[in-house]
């Protein structure tokens, strides 16, 4: 099967781990690569179980792109990855798998990448009208807004999230297992001085 | 021009409805009382359980599985506790394993006894509702004594399990499961042979054998449309390649072919457990090493280190090697996957959850087409649809 999918062009990194395969490929041949994996009778990856993103916002090309496909005649699962920058638009492969309609509205949802020639790109997790994308590391876990009813208006309002105490993320990481940076005054115990 | 006219009502079904198991909000177009398309509003129940897990070490991060789907909780924490271990590289021992498909078992078991008479109860069967309640109730017994706790239990964790099980347990579970094939040939006799029953599902909501592979489908729903499917067979974790059983299919891949394959289930889950019970030995049910698992408490009293260790896992907690995986259960109601990215530190960088039931709705749409209105409750009942997990 790696001879296979080697063959594949726009594959690369191929790594075998029992039932789970791990590749990048490259997003301008895109759907020629998920039209093999799923026509060629030797590999046959006929379903799609889930599209997803992972955000690095440090990086230029800021989002892994992860595609995990499933065959049932092999018994092989696969992870695809691509990387894509902020604004930057990947083809929807809507018409190779029909699943991947959720999966993609989803993905666009929670980080905001956009699939182009996708049926009915709307958000689908989030509440309507809402703005932002929750999972990329730069949305605050408390959110923007909040809701309440209000009694005088007589219906559910909107209102910046009042926290009563300020967001505490401890850092708990200890030093001591692992350690590699160096600490203020250890040059002085180089041997050369 | 040629004139036509639309004849077509939308409704609007939910999100507060008894026959949509939670809130699903369903945008309806019929044509007198015919389906002509049905397209589902989710995200009701949206919790922001993945951006949570960001913030919470692994262990922290247990807990909010049991709150997906919360019908099923533990087969949930089976499917981090296996991604975790991934990544971290160890392997439970083997008491660990047999406790955890015990369990995993007792889980799809208590699944099904609530996915079917909910269903019946869809389509005018009231009895199944309150007997099957108290079953489950029994079964619940089970998981307060391993965990404390009848729902939300926490048991499975990265590196085995919580706890042993108490004393004579092994016994009371096989006094148990002798008597429970009984009541599923009672509830067989309600409903399996029901008019009512066999009206409102036989030849409702058909999925083909490559539809249901296409739409992304997985347990009860694909094996019911003849795929031989099943991931406790074909990619065994944990003891199921120590065990032997059955996977059943359907033939047709219709509402009542749904509801044959998950009694077919709940007996061969009673096989299982009977072949765990007799199979499993004394031992350690956790990895025996205090940088994963927390020392016990009488431990933790008389020893420094130990004290040390238990500070430090239950304050900054283990650090898991940088890397991804994504592992894969069979729960109850179908593949249930977490796709786990590690950075190094000591809480998730990302943790996708793939949900069988997410899947399953997006075909609603397709199944549902052509069909009454009144059908939509039998097709999304036979789904076996829970929003926690959904929504997430």
């Amino acid at each position: 099967m790696l001879k296979i999918l080697n063959k594949i062009t726009g594959i690369n990194n191929v790594i075998e781990n029992n039932n789970l395969l791990e590749i990048e490929f490259d997003k301008t041949n895109m759907l020629k690569i998920f039209n093999q994996l799923k026509d060629n009778a030797d590999l046959n990856f006929n379903q799609l179980l889930d599209i997803t993103a992972v955000d690095y916002p440090s990086r230029e090309f800021r989002f892994d792109l992860v595609y995990i496909l499933q065959s049932l005649t092999k018994n092989k699962k696969i992870i695809l990855k691509t990387f894509i920058k902020e604004n930057e638009n990947i083809e929807s492969i809507t018409n190779i798998h029909k699943s991947a309609d959720w999966y993609e509205r989803e993905c666009y949802d929670l980080f905001g990448i956009e699939f182009v020639n996708h049926p009915d790109l709307r958000r689908i997790m989030t509440d309507y009208n809402f703005e932002g994308f929750p999972l990329r590391k730069d949305f605050p876990l408390t959110g923007h807004t909040e809701v309440r009813y209000d009694d005088l208006e007589k219906k559910v309002i909107y209102e910046p999230v009042k926290l009563t105490q300020e967001f505490r993320n401890f850092d708990s990481e200890s030093p001591w297992e692992g350690m590699e940076n160096k600490l203020f005054g250890d040059e002085k115990s180089n041997d050369e001085n | 021009m040629k004139e036509v006219e639309l004849n077509t009502t939308t409704i609007n079904f939910g999100p507060q409805h008894p026959a949509a198991h939670g809130v699903l909000r369903l945008v309806v177009d019929l044509e007198g009382e015919v389906v002509q398309r049905a397209e589902p509003h989710i995200g009701l129940l949206h919790r922001g359980t993945e951006k949570l897990i960001e913030y919470k070490t692994y262990l922290q991060a247990v807990p909010y599985f049991d709150r997906l789907d919360y019908v099923s909780p533990m087969c949930q924490e089976h499917a981090f506790a296996l991604a975790t271990e991934n990544l971290l590289g160890i392997d439970v021992p083997q008491r660990a394993k047999f406790i955890r498909v015990i369990f995993a078992e007792i889980t799809r078991i208590l699944n099904h006894l609530l996915n079917i008479p909910a269903y019946a109860a869809d389509i005018g069967a009231v009895t199944p509702f309150l007997w099957c309640f108290e079953e489950r109730e029994k079964l619940l017994e089970f998981h307060e004594a391993v965990s404390g706790a009848r729902f939300h239990a926490a048991y499975f964790r990265p590196g085995g399990v919580h706890q042993d099980m108490p004393e004579g347990m092994e016994e009371k579970l096989f006094e148990h499961f002798k008597t429970l094939p009984k009541f599923i040939d009672d509830l067989e006799s309600l409903l399996t042979n029901n008019r009512i029953l066999r009206q409102r599902s036989v030849d409702i909501g058909i999925i083909s054998k490559s539809e249901a592979i296409e739409w992304g489908c997985s347990g009860p729903v694909l094996r019911s449309a003849g795929v031989a499917w099943d991931l406790r067979r074909s990619q065994p974790y944990d003891a199921y390649d120590q065990v032997d059983f059955q996977v059943p299919v359907g033939k047709k891949g219709d509402c009542f072919d749904r509801y044959l394959v998950r009694i077919e289930e709940m007996r061969q889950s009673i096989n299982i457990i009977n072949q765990c019970l007799n199979q499993i030995k004394s031992g350690p049910v956790s990895v025996e090493d205090n940088k994963i698992t927390p020392p016990k408490r009488n431990q933790m009293k008389k020893s420094m280190e130990a004290l040390i260790h238990h500070f430090k896992l239950f304050t900054e907690g283990y650090r898991v090697p940088a890397g991804q995986v994504y592992t894969a259960v069979e729960a109850p109601k179908g593949e249930f996957g977490v796709y786990l990215v590690s950075d190094g530190s000591s809480k998730p960088y990302r943790c996708k959850i793939r949900a069988p039931g997410f899947a399953h709705l997006q075909t609603l749409d397709n199944l549902s087409k052509g069909h009454l209105m009144a059908d939509i409750a039998a097709i999304l009942g036979s789904l076996d649809i829970v929003f926690g997990e959904i929504d997430r």
